[in-house]
């Protein structure tokens, strides 16, 4: 292991990681907004919107985000829309990661039983404090482990980014292991800057997941 | 002219290309699929036992797969591989490797998620009714968790041949590679080629996953209760 070679080429995977963090914070942000609005337009059940929020969210969920991001990258630009990478990368994981966060936010909402929305409107609960104290609380503490986990997804699915010509991790390592052979540096830097970026946010989300499972009640002793 | 794009579909052999590029990525999503169920049944049930150093084995193996993203595995088991132990492996093998090694830490997981989700009032009402251990298992057990387990493996299963599209990145000729080489080869005759062909993949993977989904969604409803 050459350690001048880590320590002269750590700030290019720092620079990297950087952007990478960026364009993944921004993704699940918009995929939230996309995701949130694609749940409400199902959930409430408005006729045109419904159906193409449907045909999306399976469209998404059913292919790969390499193949969304060339569709974006290189045919785009065929009938005159021209994107840059950046913009392409953030399009690609909004519209891969709204269908997935309108799926964990729909199941949430579908696991809390008619009956709590009755029970919370007998004893003269408004509709927003039905929403407020009894329909959120347990749709969220049903969604959250999902959408933790899609956000995790997310981040790793970046990994892709390099080959629409985006100076993320990914590239740098293979653009290292190309110029100067340092196959071993540039791919421990590889995993160590995934660890460093992905580790604490999915020892959070344990956390979290944890926490929630107190959310449950009734008989959940397992085998 | 863009409308003339899709004609390239039909030039030639660009289709039956395009084609069996599919077959090889099915062909690498098949065999790590299979792969991927063997070992993971028998990892999920390794993953329900109590010693706690085998627990803590799973536990750092299982955050792996959940860490590290599946392209960088790639990239470590066909250039890390290469550069230290001198071996040469091809993409594809490099492909069934990684693939699998995810595949069976992710359906590991499945296994032990469903095999240890079932109420322990189940066990307990058996045997009230005198059922023996082994009736138990055949009559109780055994049919809940693959109710739990049998929609979750196809939804990862689905996940699988979506991610196969990665290993054109590690130099495998598969459906993507082939569509970028017929753009490529086109580029003079039918400039507006790309649009076209990326578009035919993008719908080849979703009317590959899409009826996938659709039957573990069946599945996962009528097996709910």
């Amino acid at each position: 292991m050459d350690w001048t070679f880590v320590q002269k080429f750590t700030p290019m995977y720092v620079k990297a990681a950087g952007l990478t963090l960026r364009i993944a914070a921004i993704g699940i942000v918009l995929s939230m907004v996309v995701g949130l609005l694609c749940c409400i337009v199902q959930s409430l059940r408005i006729p045109v919107l419904r159906r193409i929020a449907a045909i999306y969210i399976e469209l998404a969920r059913n292919t790969p985000l390499l193949v969304q991001l060339f569709f974006l990258y290189f045919g785009l630009p065929k009938v005159g829309i021209k994107l840059n990478s950046e913009s392409c990368a953030i399009i690609g994981l909004t519209f891969l990661g709204g269908a997935y966060m309108a799926e964990a936010l729909r199941s949430g909402l579908e696991a809390v039983e008619l009956s709590q929305r009755e029970a919370g409107a007998c004893i003269g609960l408004t509709n927003l404090q039905n929403l407020r104290y009894v329909i959120l609380p347990q749709a969220l503490a049903t969604a959250i482990p999902a959408l933790c986990a899609n956000v995790i997804f997310l981040i790793k699915e970046t990994s892709v980014f390099s080959a629409v010509a985006l100076a993320d991790l990914m590239y740098v390592a293979k653009d290292l292991i190309g110029m100067y052979y340092k196959t071993d540096e540039a791919l421990m830097m590889l995993v160590a800057a995934y660890l460093v970026l992905l580790l604490p946010v999915s020892l959070l989300f344990s956390w979290i997941e944890r926490r929630l499972r107190y959310a449950g009640f009734g008989d959940t002793r397992t085998v | 002219m863009q409308d003339l794009g899709i004609r390239v579909l039909f030039k030639g052999k660009n289709l039956v290309r395009l084609l069996g590029g599919l077959g090889v990525t099915l062909e690498l999503s098949a065999a790590s699929i299979a792969l991927s169920i063997v070992l993971g049944l028998m990892l999920g049930m390794v993953m329900t036992l109590k010693n706690p150093l085998i627990r803590l084995l799973c536990r750092i193996h299982l955050e792996i797969i959940r860490i590290v993203p599946q392209l960088v595995l790639l990239f470590l088991c066909y250039f890390g591989l290469a550069k230290a132990f001198d071996i040469q492996i091809s993409g594809e093998t490099a492909a069934v490797l990684v693939f699998t090694y995810w595949g069976a830490g992710e359906m590991g997981d499945l296994v032990r998620g469903a095999l240890t989700s079932i109420p322990r009032h189940q066990i307990e009402s058996g045997q009230a009714l005198g059922l023996t251990k082994l009736q138990i298992y055949r009559h109780i057990l055994i049919p809940q968790t693959l109710r739990r387990l049998i929609p979750q493996s196809i939804n990862l299963a689905t996940r699988m041949i979506k991610t196969t599209s990665l290993v054109m990145l590690i130099g495998v000729i598969e459906v993507l590679k082939v569509g970028q080489q017929i753009i490529d080869a086109s580029r003079y005759d039918s400039p507006g080629a790309a649009i076209w062909i990326y578009a035919v993949i993008f719908f080849l993977y979703f009317f590959i996953c899409w009826p996938i989904s659709l039957l573990a969604r069946k599945l996962e409803a009528r097996w709910q209760n």
